[in-house]
């Protein structure tokens, strides 16, 4: 468990200048990162799921004004880091992912019916984590990345190559559990990338009001673990830092923080109002850096993707969202003794008393 | 039948070193239960015995202590975490509310945690601010949570082993005064388990319900009762959740009178939800309403001062005095 650094000399724990970017948003390789492109296959794979997640953003958005859906937080303009960062983990690897990481959750494996059963209201988690090793979504803040170190921990403890990926915005980065996780990890070597999505807002807050640090990416030296920052909405340079952070990791040189810059395209929900607190502008700005629009260019202008694939992808990406509609558009009987079966491994005898009432209150109800 | 002289702290080392012996999936965490071996000495000699892999020490940070915990049970590990005090555990609380407690229902039933909670808990010791909270309440009322609180060295063995084995996450109450108390145990006697409350003393006149620290003085109470002539039962609760409601209602409809006894603020208290189940269940045994016993509603005091808060023998005479043996 003891471990010590192979240096005194804290440099290596900073970030870079300047966030990594391997394409432009004109598309334009930018050269001269100690980065490599990553091949065209894991571009174009990457440039599917970005496709399908889009569409999958936008469908759960358009369910909740139809009433399908109690609340959507979109990753709209943020599916390049929720692509990558599932897509840079191997099977015995666990995701964390928070209530803003529906299209990483699915990007993963999981089912977004099943994904969206939280925000449908039917339960409070709709997979099972072990199939896909991916975390129940986490609503409250950072509390999930502790959990992180604890998975990561455990399979340090039984000699198995796990790495866990774990994700928070930059609000959560305010948390206390934020900075306890990064010292435990720390501290206990766990192999755990802490993967940092500043998508500007926590709700209506700027980042300026959670820290006037350099960077996110740069409180990592505070702890001891290694940090670095990439463009957001670039997938190339997210695959290329997010899978090294995760090879380190999975070497055994333990934690690191990687920070994306994006933007949240939307409002933090659709019960929320962004024009109270932002301008039109700065989201149009953002709309020219659009991370699904820059691969499309790089691929097409590199002749890696032909109009073959690309109608291949929206097929797919279309398929899903008939699939979610028709998930969604079902509806779940609730079975009332649902409310009393997963508190405990067994009902206690409480439980079983507070069921029986429940029953026969429903039982003269049906009568009546 | 190995009866030996044993402390509580000692029964506790001994239930930790016998679960990590037993089951290499079992770790014990937190703040000095390393080398040192708690400040308590529970965990005394365990990393030596097992490796700094099995028992080892945390950064300082108690949220962070049982958010590992709950990873680590995720991941196939039975986690018991050492909680240095009471108030202490309090930086944990959204992480055992939010999390040790509802993931077995937020994933109905994939993800259950097995964790134990071991919380040095309750005053009477002369401790400083902040090292006597009786915090029971607190988790008492958050569902998912088993809580117990034993109150001799048998139980503090037989429950913690029982307490580590459960698939359900455990708030484990180690009431401090007791730690060192010394009695004969016989440690492969089984006792009665989670979800069970026990008549410690047999009495026909009034039943005492009493659990963690206030059991010893309640059984002070009944021996001075007696002399005075008054029969008093004593029931241990020991498992706050699950409550045993059937044993404690049968020994209250045996006397008709109850008093319960517990040394937190006695508002919106266990002592409080005790005395309303009791009501609710017995009333036509009851000769007399259901009394409490409990700290007043203050802050807890200062070492000089606790002694005006805890219940006494003479505070649970007077309640006993008090259930209407007369009508007037």
């Amino acid at each position: 468990m003891e471990h010590t650094f192979v240096t005194d000399d804290p440099h290596f724990l900073l970030p870079s200048a300047e966030p990594v970017q391997l394409i432009d948003p004109t598309g334009t390789p930018t050269g001269g990162s100690a980065h490599e492109l990553p091949d065209a296959a894991a571009l174009r794979r990457a440039y599917g799921a970005m496709v399908a997640a889009r569409r999958l953003n936008d469908q759960a958005y358009a369910l909740v004004r139809q009433g399908r859906l109690a609340v959507y937080p979109s990753s709209h303009g943020q599916e390049a880091c929720q692509v990558a960062a599932a897509h840079v983990l191997e099977q015995e690897d666990w995701l964390f992912p928070t209530y803003r990481d529906t299209v990483a959750a699915v990007a993963r494996g999981v089912d977004p019916v099943e994904v969206l059963v939280l925000l449908k209201g039917d339960w409070h988690s709709g997979y099972d984590p072990y199939t896909t090793k991916v975390a129940p979504q986490a609503t409250p803040l950072a509390t999930q990345l502790l959990h992180a170190v604890g998975v990561a921990h455990a399979a340090r403890l039984r000699g198995e190559p796990t790495v866990v990926m774990a994700l928070c915005g930059d609000g959560a980065t305010s948390e206390g559990d934020f900075h306890e996780a990064l010292n435990f990890a720390a501290v206990f070597h766990a192999p755990v990338v802490f993967f940092v999505q500043n998508n500007e807002y926590a709700i209506s807050v700027p980042l300026s009001r959670q820290s006037v640090a350099p960077s996110i990416a740069h409180k990592g030296v505070g702890y001891g673990v290694p940090g670095q920052r990439v463009d957001g909405n670039d997938v190339a340079a997210l695959l290329a830092v997010l899978g090294d952070a995760v090879a380190r990791a999975r070497a055994g040189e333990g934690p690191q923080l990687i920070e994306a810059h994006t933007y949240r395209m939307q409002a933090h929900t659709n019960a929320d109002d962004a024009s109270r607190y932002r301008h039109e502008d700065e989201v149009a700005a953002w709309v020219e850096r659009d991370p699904i629009t820059r691969l499309e260019t790089y691929l097409r202008r590199h002749d890696l993707l032909t109009d073959e694939q690309e109608a291949a992808y929206v097929e797919a990406a279309e398929a899903m969202a008939a699939h979610t509609r028709e998930g969604l558009n079902h509806d779940v009987e609730p079975r009332p003794d649902d409310l009393f079966d997963f508190v405990y491994a067994q009902r206690t005898r409480q439980l079983e008393e507070q069921a029986a009432l429940l029953a026969d209150e429903l039982a003269r109800d049906e009568a009546r | 039948m190995t009866h030996e002289k044993l402390t509580m702290a000692q029964a506790l080392n001994r239930a930790l070193r016998d679960a990590l012996a037993e089951d290499p999936s079992v770790l014990v965490l937190g703040e000095d239960v390393g080398p040192l071996g708690g400040v308590f000495r529970i965990t005394d000699g365990l990393t030596a015995e097992f490796g700094e892999e099995r028992c080892f020490d945390t950064p300082l940070a108690e949220s962070g202590i049982v958010g590992m915990a709950v990873g680590l049970a995720m991941n196939g590990m039975r986690p018991v975490v050492e909680m240095q005090f009471d108030a202490f555990a309090y930086p944990a609380f959204e992480q055992v509310v939010s999390h040790v407690a509802k993931l077995r229902n937020r994933t109905r039933g994939k993800v259950g945690v097995p964790i134990v909670i071991r919380v040095p808990y309750a005053g009477g010791i002369g401790g400083v601010e902040h090292h006597c909270d009786s915090s029971e309440s607190y988790y008492a009322h958050t569902p998912g949570l088993h809580v117990l609180a034993p109150a001799n060295a048998a139980d503090a063995y037989g429950l913690l082993r029982e307490a580590i084995a459960s698939p359900d996450p455990v708030v484990f109450l180690e009431p401090k005064k007791l730690y060192w108390s010394k009695e004969e145990v016989d440690l492969t006697a089984p006792v009665p388990g989670i979800g069970r409350a026990a008549v410690v003393r047999d009495g026909t006149d009034a039943t005492l319900i009493a659990y963690g620290p206030s059991v010893p003085t309640a059984l002070d109470a009944a021996e001075v009762a007696a002399q005075e002539g008054r029969s008093l039962q004593v029931v241990d609760v020991r498992s706050i959740v699950p409550f045993d409601d059937a044993t404690v209602c049968d020994a209250v409809r045996s006397t008709g009178r109850a008093v319960v006894v517990a040394e937190a603020v006695g508002f919106a208290s266990v002592a409080s939800e005790i005395a309303a189940r009791v009501t609710e269940r017995c009333f036509h045994s009851l000769a007399a309403p259901v009394r409490r016993v409990t700290g007043f509603d203050i802050p807890y005091p200062p070492p000089k001062l606790e002694h005006f808060q805890l219940p006494s023998v003479d505070r649970i005479i007077d309640a006993v005095d008090d259930l209407q043996w007369e009508d007037s």
